[in-house]
């Protein structure tokens, strides 16, 4: 019964891609990109602009970042590159599994039960204040090898995002659920089960996707301060080692790296939630 | 017709609710808002009773009493004798045998009609998942309902959203439908069907109906028996039993002995509508 | 709906909760941080913390001195430094690409490119570009905060119900008037939504730019000069061994954040009153 709907999906999808070529978008993106990397061209490499000289161009980088036998150590070729990228990659799916795991039944807890909100919430709003860069000191003090401050400074605001949201998650579900559920006869664990958890999926994919920004944010400054390997620590040392397209390689590989890993979780939660998209009229992303 | 028939051969009616003196007061007792002023009636077991009145004057508070989600300040609320709430027992707990189907409708948006349908028997272990998912589509397919089954409510009108939410409710064999004004969000052509298929269950279920509305000739073309309430805080205000003949279709609104009771009812009704609207209350 | 009066005693018992909660904490604090201390066993982690008494104690000597309080007067600086001017180009930035199309489609996809790169790591080309590192630091706070408050005006200017322009147009309105009486005060929620989290990033940020510039010695321009701030100040204490003053430099970034935050909502509710929950 659900077979030709994919059918129909796949048609629609190129509907829409005919569509957006025959407009304007695509070939005003095309000018925007343009115009920025024109920009970083022409002041770096052509105008050599005052304060632009010492910085890397885009065809020095480009070329850097595609050649077999890279000048400063780091190409897609070199298998150095991928070791850094995966590192990072591992730091921040620890700590964002950690925060996860724990954040969001908590946050659950937090916005099921009264009473548990009423204590532990004001304790966790002490803590959150304090940035979580702020913890490396101590964290290097409470931890002895040297993957674990670089973690938990990354845990630290992707948990409290997570627990926040799923919290807000359940206050924002309608009361009306609950009291259909009681007259149904739900018992209290079943009502969190079934109406608590999918109700609140909406606001807890919301909150992981913050905190997967949030916890690449913390882990290059972690990594900056306090790692070995890792891409925080290849932007770091580039600059000491004066290897400046490093410097930019490795920033535009944070950025993919990052908006793919944002964009995971969005279609995690758009599959999980797919009563959504079918009554928003979405079909795929 | 054969509804009429199967209406006369079951004889065991339940769902007899009976209202004494009830009265609820929002905050202090003394000195807080009073949304129930002594209201007394009573609902006959197996009839429709529509309960109308202005916007905001406390009706969805009694539903609420009754429902188990609110308690009475003072009064009595009882069910086929058995006291529901009153003195000692201040509010009622929810039950699968008053089940409220609410305004804006309660469906859960994250599961299919058929999951939502089948949530009540399956919650209580009265029924296991096969044997509900057999029960709804029967009960589902005399509602006209088969080609939704496995849709998500968000994907359907409004109209059939409320017809679901309504076999969902019976599946679990209530003594009491509580509608809040179910169909007050529906323009009026699909109101007027889906007022004739809220009939058709009902002789198909002897339910007993409370039924709350503002719309007078929405009452007068459902109910055995309408209710006027005053505006804020509510009393009965007038009391008055239908006598048009069922099995009741569209064209029993062009009859003359329907005119006859909205000529009866209407002043009244219109009264107390001005007086809520000198009020300025928001709407309940 | 008649709304129920909410008994004060209810308010009283959340207070209660709160103020039983924070002591319990406290207390575990204290005890397994000073276990070693009593029993020869080391509690895993807590042990290495100061315990809250110590803290205070520290915190009461630094009161008098100079350089605590300059560092609160150097970061704050920064902060609002940063965020001033992150809200200053931020705003009407925003506000352009939300309300003209065709700035939208050309600007959004590089903007939207670029805001997954994680401000900090701007830090070395920041570095090369600026001339002093005081400008470095501004800059990463500029990023960090625009972002956010980009993002959330849009979101803001975008959802503003189109019969409201639309009924101000059939009564005569001109686009300027429009733009100031409604699309102005309706992203105005937005605006203050972002300026709140992006003050929280903000400090963030200029936490981590004074440990780097202070902890990554070699990232500074010559070595020491114009460091300081907070986070410079609980790196320091962290190099020099008194791990109170870490504890104490730590509460107060927390609580000069918290300040910045609820200072901005305050403004909010001022200047939006409208918006206050009944």
């Amino acid at each position: 019964m659900h077979a030709p709907r994919y059918g129909v999906q796949v048609e629609l999808a190129l509907y829409r891609l005919k569509n957006w070529l025959t407009s304007s978008s695509p070939y005003l993106m095309l000018l925007g990109f343009v115009l920025l990397i024109g920009f970083w061209w022409l002041s770096v490499e052509v105008w050599k602009l005052p304060r632009f000289a010492g910085m890397p161009g885009p065809t020095v980088v480009v070329r850097e970042w595609l050649s077999r036998n890279p000048e400063f150590g780091l190409s897609i070729y070199t298998p150095e590159y991928y070791l850094h990228i995966l590192t990072s990659l591992q730091r921040v799916m620890i700590a964002f599994a950690l925060a996860t795991l724990i954040g969001v039944p908590l946050g659950l807890i937090l916005g099921w039960s009264q009473a548990a909100r009423e204590y532990i919430f004001p304790v966790l709003e002490m803590l959150r204040p304090i940035p979580a860069l702020a913890w490396v000191p101590l964290a290097i003090l409470m931890f002895k090898s040297s993957e674990g401050p670089v973690i938990f400074v990354t845990f630290l605001p992707a948990f409290f995002a997570t627990a926040l949201n799923s919290m807000l998650g359940v206050h924002s579900i309608d009361e009306n659920y609950f009291r259909a559920a009681s007259c149904l006869g739900a018992k209290r664990w079943q009502m969190f089960w079934h109406i608590v958890v999918p109700g609140s999926l909406p606001y807890i994919f919301t909150g992981l996707q913050i905190s997967i920004g949030l916890a690449w944010f913390s882990l290059v400054a972690g990594e900056m301060i306090s790692g070995e390997y890792g891409l925080g620590y290849v932007i770091y040392t580039s600059y000491t080692m004066v290897s400046y397209p490093t410097i930019v390689i490795g920033m535009i590989t944070l950025g993919i790296v990052g908006y793919v890993s944002s964009a995971i979780i969005r279609i995690v939660g758009i599959l999980l939630m797919r009563w959504r998209s079918r009554e928003l009229g979405l079909d795929g992303l | 017709m054969s509804a009429v028939a199967k209406k006369i051969e079951q004889p065991r009616l339940r769902g007899a609710i009976r209202i004494e003196e009830a009265v609820k007061v929002y905050g202090d007792p003394k000195t807080g808002v009073v949304a129930v002023d002594r209201c007394s009636f009573e609902c006959p077991p197996g009839e429709i009773t529509m309960v109308v009145g202005p916007s905001g004057c406390g009706k969805t508070t009694l539903l609420n009493a009754i429902g188990g989600f609110h308690s009475l300040t003072s009064g009595a609320i009882y069910l086929d004798g058995e006291l529901l709430c009153g003195p000692g027992k201040p509010q009622a707990a929810p039950g699968s045998d008053r089940i409220v189907v609410f305004q804006n409708g309660a469906l859960f948006p994250w599961k299919t009609n058929l999951e939502n349908v089948i949530f009540g028997p399956v919650m209580q272990g009265k029924l296991t998942a096969r044997e509900a998912r057999d029960k709804a589509y029967v009960l589902m397919s005399d509602a006209g309902l088969s080609g939704i089954v496995n849709e998500y409510p968000g994907q359907v009108s409004s109209g059939m959203r409320r017809r679901v939410e309504i076999v969902r409710a019976l599946m679990n064999d209530p003594k009491v439908l509580l509608l809040d004004e179910p169909y007050r969000a529906l323009d009026a052509l699909t109101k007027s069907v889906m007022h004739e298929s809220l009939l058709q269950t009902c002789y198909r279920n002897r339910v007993t109906v409370f039924f709350i509305t503002h719309d007078l000739e929405e009452s007068i073309f459902l109910g055995d028996q309408v209710v006027i309430m005053t505006s804020r805080p509510c009393r009965v205000k007038k009391r008055l039993k239908v006598d048009l003949p069922h099995p009741r279709d569209h064209t029993t609104r062009t009859t003359k002995r329907f005119r006859e009771l909205m000529d009866e009812t209407m002043e009244t009704v219109h009264e107390e509508a001005e007086k809520a609207f000198a009020l300025g209350d928001r709407e309940g | 709906m008649l709304a129920a009066n909410m008994p004060t005693s209810t308010g009283i018992r959340t207070m209660r909760r709160a103020v039983i909660a924070i002591v319990v904490t406290l207390i575990f604090w204290e005890v397994t941080s000073r276990f070693g201390e009593w029993t020869g066993i080391q509690i895993p982690f807590m042990h290495v913390i100061p315990p809250p008494t110590r803290v205070l104690a520290a915190w009461y000597t630094l009161l008098g001195d100079a350089g605590y309080w300059q560092s609160w007067y150097l970061s704050f600086l920064r902060v609002l430094a940063g965020f001033g001017v992150a809200m200053l180009i931020g705003i009407p930035f925003g506000m352009l690409l939300a309300l003209s199309r065709i700035f939208y489609q050309i600007t959004f996809p590089p903007f939207e490119v670029l805001r997954p790169i994680p401000p900090l790591a701007w830090v070395p080309a920041a570095i090369l570009f600026w001339p002093t590192q005081e400008l470095s630091i501004a800059f990463i706070t500029f990023l960090g905060a625009f972002y956010t408050i980009v993002i959330n005006v849009i979101g803001g200017a975008r959802s503003i119900d189109a019969r409201y322009v639309q009924s101000a147009i059939s009564m005569g309105a001109s686009r300027w008037t429009v733009f100031r009486r409604i699309i102005l005060p309706s992203t105005l929620p937005s605006i203050i939504v972002g300026a709140a989290v992006g003050m929280g990033i903000t400090w963030e940020v200029v936490v981590a730019a004074e440990m780097i510039s202070g902890g990554g010695s070699s990232m500074g321009h010559g070595g020491s000069g114009t460091g300081g701030g907070l986070g410079f100040f609980i790196w320091n204490s962290y190099t020099g061994g008194s791990y109170e003053q870490i504890v104490v430099g730590m509460i107060s970034i927390g609580i000069a954040g918290y300040v910045s935050s609820s200072a901005i909502r305050a403004f909010g509710n001022l200047i939006a009153p409208w918006l206050k929950p009944r």
